[in-house]
Order: C-alpha cells, then structure tokens, then sequence
C-alpha cells in the first residue's frame, strides 16, 4: 500500500508482572492486535479512557518499545530496520507534560540545535532553522536564550511542538498535548497544531482522552477500550453514527450545554475501567454496557464493517444508530 | 540542611581557598622546616610569639607543619574524590539508564561495597602497595564510590522516565549523548554534595590510615600523622593536637559549605543565581 504512511499490523505489547514467587507471573495486555493505518496528511485521533493502551502504542510506534507481536512499518520500513537518526526523521512527538517534557538545563537553542547538529547540517543553517521554527510556533527570536522555566505552560508546549517539527517529521504523534494546560490556552495551541499540520504537510496521530479535542481536529478516529479498537472511523460515522455503546458513551460525556446531540445521558457507562491484567470474559465491555445481553459476556465480537471505512466491535453494531 | 546560597558559598569558598593558599604557599608561610627543623631545645613550647602553634616532641613548630600537612590532606581528598566520582558516577549513570544485567552487576558491587568498611578495603589495598601518597590516593579512591554510584542511579531512574529523555531517544539522541547532556546535567547538583563530603570523608580517611602508620611515614608532616602522633600527649601539650584537628575541620566544613553554595548556582531555577 504506498498511499499509507504507517501501518499497524496486528501490533500487540504485552508486559510480564509479578513474579513466581507472589501468585505467579501474569501478563497485562496493554496493546493486543492493533491493525491500524495513517495515511499522508491525515490526523487519525485516538481515543480512550486513561489506562486504555494509547501511550503504550505510541510508543511502540516511536519504537521506545518493542511490539510482543505485529509490526509497525512507518513509511515502507520497519522500526527495526532503521537507525535511531533515520526515525527521528521521519516520526516525532509532542508530549502530555510541558513541563517534565523540556530538560531544565538547556536553553530553547540548545534543545533545538542539537537534533539537527546530529544530523549533520551545518552551522549556519542550523540556526537559520532554529530560528525559522520558533517564527512557526509563534515564539520571538530572544526566546532561544531562555531556559524552560522561564515560561508559561503554553509557550514550553509551543517549544515542545518546535522541538518535534524541527527534524521535519512526517508524522507527529501528540500525546495529549493540552490536556495539560489551561483551558483558555489549548484551542490556540490545537490551532497551532493545525496550521503547522497543513504548512509543514504532517499526518498526525492525536491521542487524548477527551473527544472534544479529537472531534475538533480528526479527519479519521480510532476509539480503543483495554487495548484493542473497538469502532474505527471517518470523523462522520464516528460521531454523528456512533455503533459501539462505548463509543457512545464517550460523545455524551462530551460538554454540551445546548443539548444539541442526539445521544442522551441514557448512553452513558457505569462503572470503572476493569483491569487490564484480569479481563472480562467475552466482550471486555460487557460489565459497563447499557446493552449487555447473554451474548456478549460468552463471545468477544470482533471489528467488522459497518460501512466500507466504518468499523466496530459490537455485536450489537447493526442495531445502534 | 540547606544554608542561603550566596553566605556558604563565600564562607566555604573562602575556608577551602585558605586551605589551597596555605598547601601551595607552605614554603613562604612557613616559620621552619616542617622536618629538619627538629631542635630538643624547643620541645613542646605552648604557643606563643615565637610559635604560634606551638612545638611538638620533637621541637618541631606546629605551624610549619599544619602548612605542609596541607599539601598532604588536599591532594589525598581532592584527588582521591575524583576518582570515586569518576568511577561512581560512570557505574550509576549507566547503571541506571541501561538497566538488565548491568544494572545487577552494578548493585551488588555497590552493595558489598557498602557492606564492608571502605577503610577495611583501603586497608588492604595499602598493605598492597605500601606506604605513601600515591597508594594514598589510589587506595581511598577506589574504595568509597558507592554513596556516588547510588546518588547517580537512583536519580537516572526517577528522571530517565522524563519526557524530555524519552524526547532525546525519539531525537536520534545516541544513549551517551542522553547521559551526558540530558541526565548528567540534572543530577550534578547532588553529586556535586556529595563529592564535597567525600572530600572530607577522605580527608579523614587519609588520617586515619596515618594514625595506622600506612599513611605518609614520619617524619614527614600530615594532618592525620600529627594526630596520631599527638595522642600521647593529648593532656600535657594538648596544642599538639588542636591545631591539626581544627584545621582537618576547617578544611572540612569550608568544603561542605562550599558544595551546598554549588548546588545553589547550579540550579538555574534557584533565585539566587539572579540575584
């Protein structure tokens, strides 16, 4: 497929816990059989509650993790296949926390000179695109001397965006990125994202817990629940022709105080999260699903269509909508 | 305990620069020679005009030899604490970053050395290369590293899982890179503590091997011989041993205020940087 940029194959991480001699050894199933694609230009957002498997596989993607199983092929290679400078190249991310994401010790230069130094562009030009890049992210030229805690939370994540697009990545994955700011301050950051997206011709994977973001931005949605997808698709099927009850539950939890959506509080889920290291029998959502039937706690339903790009795991998805 | 910046470090400073002044200009300063200056005449004279410190047994003036002493404990603890940086940091910064196997290997070293007495296993690195500055130097500084090693691991693990670590990865950053510009950096304030106590740990340690008689041999001065020489005169010609003792605490504490006025001006959130 040369129109995807990344394709995930059946990408499972799993982590061994506990140990023989304390009840065993279990295995917690972050990530299990994540098939997935992102194409050019596009922003796939991925959604989940906290605990769900998302930075788990953004970091797979990143290749800071190995996958137990699948693969992860970015841009017609494999992770493995490649040198740590090669990736940075082509994969970057922007973190959840401006303030543990800048190294205190190093002046906003310093964090964006350095990766490009690494790559071998000269002096001169390295400070031409330093420069070129704090004029993107909105910062002033003086602001290259200053050390991170001389900013405000907004301003250290415009920096973490520059220090993410300065190697000129072709796909940003953005952990959260303002989850952890301000309220008045995240649609100007989000805004920001958007423009250098289309300036720069970025595909991004938005990663949040909040659908509010992620409506906002997404062109495709991936919705996962205890580390798979349960309903995968175009910004339209997803949220005007939600099929998972979970999906479901996510748009009503979404603030709105004009009660404009269709999906009442009726749609909402009860309950926590189950453990990711016990799982429910059948469909992992079966506890919490305003839907359960005797089916669902025997059988785990698989993704499958709905409509040609749209796709859930719900026994139940024909009956939705 | 955590003195104001600018005060500890002018008055460590100040101590330890004293300390340096008096090693390197002993032959100026000094009223006679720390070793042929023996005269019976003069033996153990109070302190007075003509010494000011007063003489030993020997007749020797106390003065004289607390400034060549100097050169002695100075070059043994600095020299000796570089070493134990050197090699503890090394094994914690790696320790902590790579985990696995290595980081085992790393532990259980640190640990037995934490188990056993360094000064046990000075003792017998000295009985095998004999007396002398440099086995000195090479026995204190291969043998109290862990506090070091332990310092930089356990710092490594609660940063290494920062963003901005994991950012230098995605980077290209190569894993020596991240230690010495991302990890390093954010943890040189405590080393920085530490190191200044191990230097006047092993200020002590040097004296302690020369009261054993496997420090510097007689009749050459240092600190921790005078004390050891001093013992039995502590009640008849107690000079002999205060002068020796308030300079090894001095010197000491100059270096324990100067590491904490350090780590002040290393922190570039601390206020007093701008001020």
């Amino acid at each position: 497929m040369a129109d995807t940029l990344l394709t995930l194959d059946d990408v499972a991480v799993h982590f061994t816990v506990g140990s023989t001699l304390k009840g065993g050894i279990k295995t917690l199933r972050a990530v299990d059989g994540i098939t997935l694609d992102v194409r050019p230009g596009e922003c796939l957002g991925l959604v989940g509650e906290s605990g769900c498997g998302k930075s788990t596989l953004a970091l797979a993607i990143m290749g800071l993790l190995a996958p137990t199983r699948g693969r992860v092929v970015l841009d017609g290679s494999d992770l493995g296949q490649r040198s740590r400078l090669e990736t940075a190249r082509l994969v970057q991310m922007v973190f959840q926390d401006p303030y543990a994401s800048l190294n205190p010790r190093q002046t906003v230069r310093r964090t964006l000179a350095d990766p490009l130094r690494l790559q071998g562009v000269g002096r001169a030009e390295v400070d031409e695109r330093v420069m070129d890049m704090l004029a993107k992210v909105g910062l002033r030229p003086e602001h290259a001397d200053r050390y991170p805690h001389e900013f405000s939370g907004g301003q250290r994540q415009r920096i973490g965006i520059a220090r993410a697009l300065i190697l000129k990545p072709k796909l940003v994955i953005c952990d959260e990125p303002v989850s952890a700011l301000d309220v008045s301050i995240r649609a100007q950051i989000i805004n920001l994202l958007l423009e250098l997206k289309d300036e720069m011709g970025l595909s991004y994977i938005m990663i949040s817990h909040d659908l509010g973001v992620v409506e906002h931005v997404s062109d495709r949605v991936a919705v996962m629940y205890l580390g798979r997808i349960v309903e995968q698709g175009g910004w339209q099927e997803i949220f005007e022709d939600p099929r998972h009850p979970y999906t479901r539950a996510l748009i009503a939890a979404i603030p709105d105080p004009f009660h404009r959506a269709a999906i009442t509080a009726k749609a909402k889920a009860t309950g926590e999260i189950p453990s990711a290291l016990n799982l429910p029998s059948g469909c992992p959502f079966h506890p919490r699903c305003p839907l359960k039937a005797e089916r669902c706690v025997a059988e785990r339903p698989m993704l499958e269509a709905v409509s040609p790009a749209h796709y859930a795991a719900c026994h139940f998805r024909d009956r939705l909508g | 305990m955590r003195l104001k910046g600018g005060s500890s470090l002018w008055i460590g400073g100040g101590l330890v620069f004293i300390a340096i002044a008096a090693a390197v200009f002993a032959p100026v300063l000094a009223l006679t020679d720390p070793v042929m200056g023996a005269n019976l005449m003069n033996a153990e004279i109070p302190p007075g005009w003509e010494f000011p410190f007063g003489t030993d047994a020997q007749g020797r003036d106390i003065y004289s030899r607390i400034l060549y002493g100097a050169r002695v404990s100075l070059t043994v603890g600095i020299v000796s604490q570089l070493c134990n940086s050197l090699i503890g940091v090394s094994l914690g910064l790696t320790a902590g970053y790579w985990g696995g196997w290595w980081d085992d290997v790393v532990s259980g070293l640190t640990n037995l050395m934490l188990a056993i007495p360094s000064l046990v296993f000075a003792l017998a690195i000295m009985a095998i290369l004999g007396p002398g500055l440099v086995s000195l130097v090479v026995a204190l500084g291969l043998t109290s590293w862990s506090y070091s090693c332990r310092i930089a691991r356990a710092q490594v693990l609660s940063l290494k899982g920062q963003g901005y670590v994991q950012a230098a990865r995605i980077l290209g950053y190569s894993d020596l890179r991240i230690m010495f510009t991302q990890l390093l950096p954010n943890i040189l304030g405590p080393l920085i503590v530490i190191a200044t106590l191990g230097m006047g740990g092993a200020i002590l340690s040097e004296a302690a091997l020369s009261f054993l008689g496997l420090g510097i041999r007689p009749p050459f001065p240092s600190w921790g011989s005078m004390l050891s020489e001093a013992r039995d005169q502590i009640t008849t010609a107690p000079w002999l041993s205060v002068f020796p003792g308030l300079a090894i605490f001095f010197t000491v504490l100059g270096l324990n205020l100067l590491g904490d006025g350090l780590r002040d001006i290393l922190d570039p959130q601390s206020t007093s940087r701008r001020a």
